[in-house]
């Protein structure tokens, strides 16, 4: 027999807590790429250069540079600096967890800024103005009805930039974090069965994107069904 | 500023721009395979593009590249054993690279040509016909140059992620840009220099492209209306 799956078999155990540690690693960054990509957007859709360029130039810089580089920017990148080594922040950036998380936010953030800026932009122009002949203040205007409707609307994109992200994360074994791929590398070390382990790995995220696309379709059942093709 | 590594760097920057673009080359052509599969009336040929392109885009770039390299090499080996060859395979890295990164784009562009190639009115195939070309000559004629237009705005992005994956190359020892500055910042403990070097190669690499495709666009675009908003 070529191949050999009872050693991939007795690690499973391994690839399950990777799955976790992927998991985990996406959601932080996830959630804090999403708190920074608001005000970001916001920032891209205003009319003032001064506002707009300082953003559009970090989703430039973000988008136009490799997710590897950035990471170890900020990973090995930041420990040249005495500053950053004797400053309070230091336990966490020598973590190898924290870092990860905190570079994949970054780069998650620019792009879901600019999706939902083109979001922001393509709302229909009679919501805004039925919102400002209700007397609405742009504040109102922005938590009732832009932010609201852009942040359904990007949904379908958003769900694609998450997928990608999920992909992401597997740099984080380059970084010594064990998630799926790092568990794979391990026992492709190991035991040296590389085909066998990589294979694995595939399959497990394989099983996470058909559970993430899932998970989308019914997000946009519950929030989008108002933009659904009817059925009769 | 470099300690002497900027010209290494140069060297791997320049590996780094031959890998993308014969990956792009591979990419494709894989690509436009697949969009024939896709598009095939014969179902299990277009069920096999499918499963193609579902696959790739289910699996991290990473992942494939370890696969390919490291698995892909054992197995080779492994078959190479069993079949009583006693020479031992070696993969180099540069070819992983293009066969890794063609295979996995060929996938995404075989979705932006499918797109593409359905954008075209089928009036001007049947059109072409009528006239007494052969399929070849409709191909060349009257599809492909319209598709580029249709297909330009995908292909952008893809050939754009595509530079950016080059980065993950490194990780299986070839010896691009990115290795040459991990080495570089081991031997002169200055990672954030050599990685902010690295970087603004990268932007420059991803902002001409930009400018490049845009130039493309525009002269594909030659005599197509927009409507102004």
């Amino acid at each position: 027999m070529i191949l050999d799956y009872n050693l991939i078999w007795e690690n499973l155990p391994l690839y399950f807590g990777g799955a976790l540690i992927t998991l985990k690693v996406l959601l932080i960054s996830l959630f804090f790429g999403l708190v920074l990509a608001i005000p970001l957007a916001l920032m891209r859709v205003s009319r003032s250069p001064l506002i707009n360029f300082p953003a559009w130039l970090y989703t430039y810089v973000i988008r136009g540079t490799p997710m590897l580089v950035q990471l170890f920017l900020i990973y090995f990148g930041l420990a040249q600096f005495e500053a950053v080594r004797q400053s309070v922040f230091w336990p966490y950036l020598s973590s190898a967890t924290f870092c990860a998380c905190m570079a994949f936010a970054i780069n998650t953030s620019a792009y879901s800024a600019e999706l939902l800026a083109g979001s922001l932009k393509s709302i229909p122009y009679g919501e805004i103005e039925a919102a400002k002949a209700m007397g609405m203040s742009r504040v109102t205007l922005y938590r009732r009805i832009l932010l609201p409707s852009a942040l359904r609307r990007v949904l379908p994109q958003y769900s694609n930039e998450v997928l990608m992200m999920m992909q992401t994360t597997s740099l984080a074994s380059i970084v010594t974090l064990v998630d799926i791929t790092g568990a794979a590398r391990t026992v492709s070390a190991r035991y040296y069965l590389p085909f066998e382990a990589f294979i694995t790995a595939a399959v497990f995220y394989l099983v996470l994107t058909f559970i993430l696309t899932r998970l989308f379709k019914l997000a946009e059942r519950r929030w989008l069904a108002y933009l659904a093709p009817r059925k009769y | 500023m470099l300690h002497g590594y900027g010209s290494s760097i140069l060297e791997g920057a320049w590996l780094t721009v031959n890998l993308a673009l014969t990956a792009m080359a591979l990419a494709i052509v894989l690509g436009l395979i697949g969009a024939t599969l896709r598009l095939s009336p014969i179902k299990w040929l277009a069920r096999l593009g499918e499963v193609y392109t579902t696959l790739i885009r289910g699996i991290p770039d990473l992942v494939l590249i370890l696969l390919i390299f490291y698995g892909g090499q054992d197995l080779m080996n492994r078959i190479a054993m069993a079949l009583g060859s006693t020479d031992y395979i070696d993969i180099n890295p540069f070819v992983a690279g293009v066969c890794t990164m063609g295979f996995i784009f060929g996938a995404y562009l075989s979705e932006t040509f499918r797109g593409a190639f359905m954008a075209i009115p089928k009036g001007q195939i049947e059109a072409g016909l009528a006239y007494g070309m052969g399929s070849a000559q409709v191909f060349w004629r009257i599809l492909v140059p319209q598709m580029v237009r249709f297909a330009l705005p995908g292909f952008t992005n893809n050939w754009l992620v595509l530079t950016k994956s080059t980065a993950l190359i490194s990780v299986i020892g070839l010896q691009d840009m990115m290795f040459k500055a991990k080495s570089a910042a081991d031997a002169t403990h200055e990672p954030f220099t050599f990685f902010l070097a690295v970087a603004g190669l990268y932007l420059m690499l991803t902002s001409v492209s930009l400018l490049v495709l845009r130039f493309l666009g525009r002269h594909y675009s030659v005599g197509i209306k927009a409507a102004e908003l």
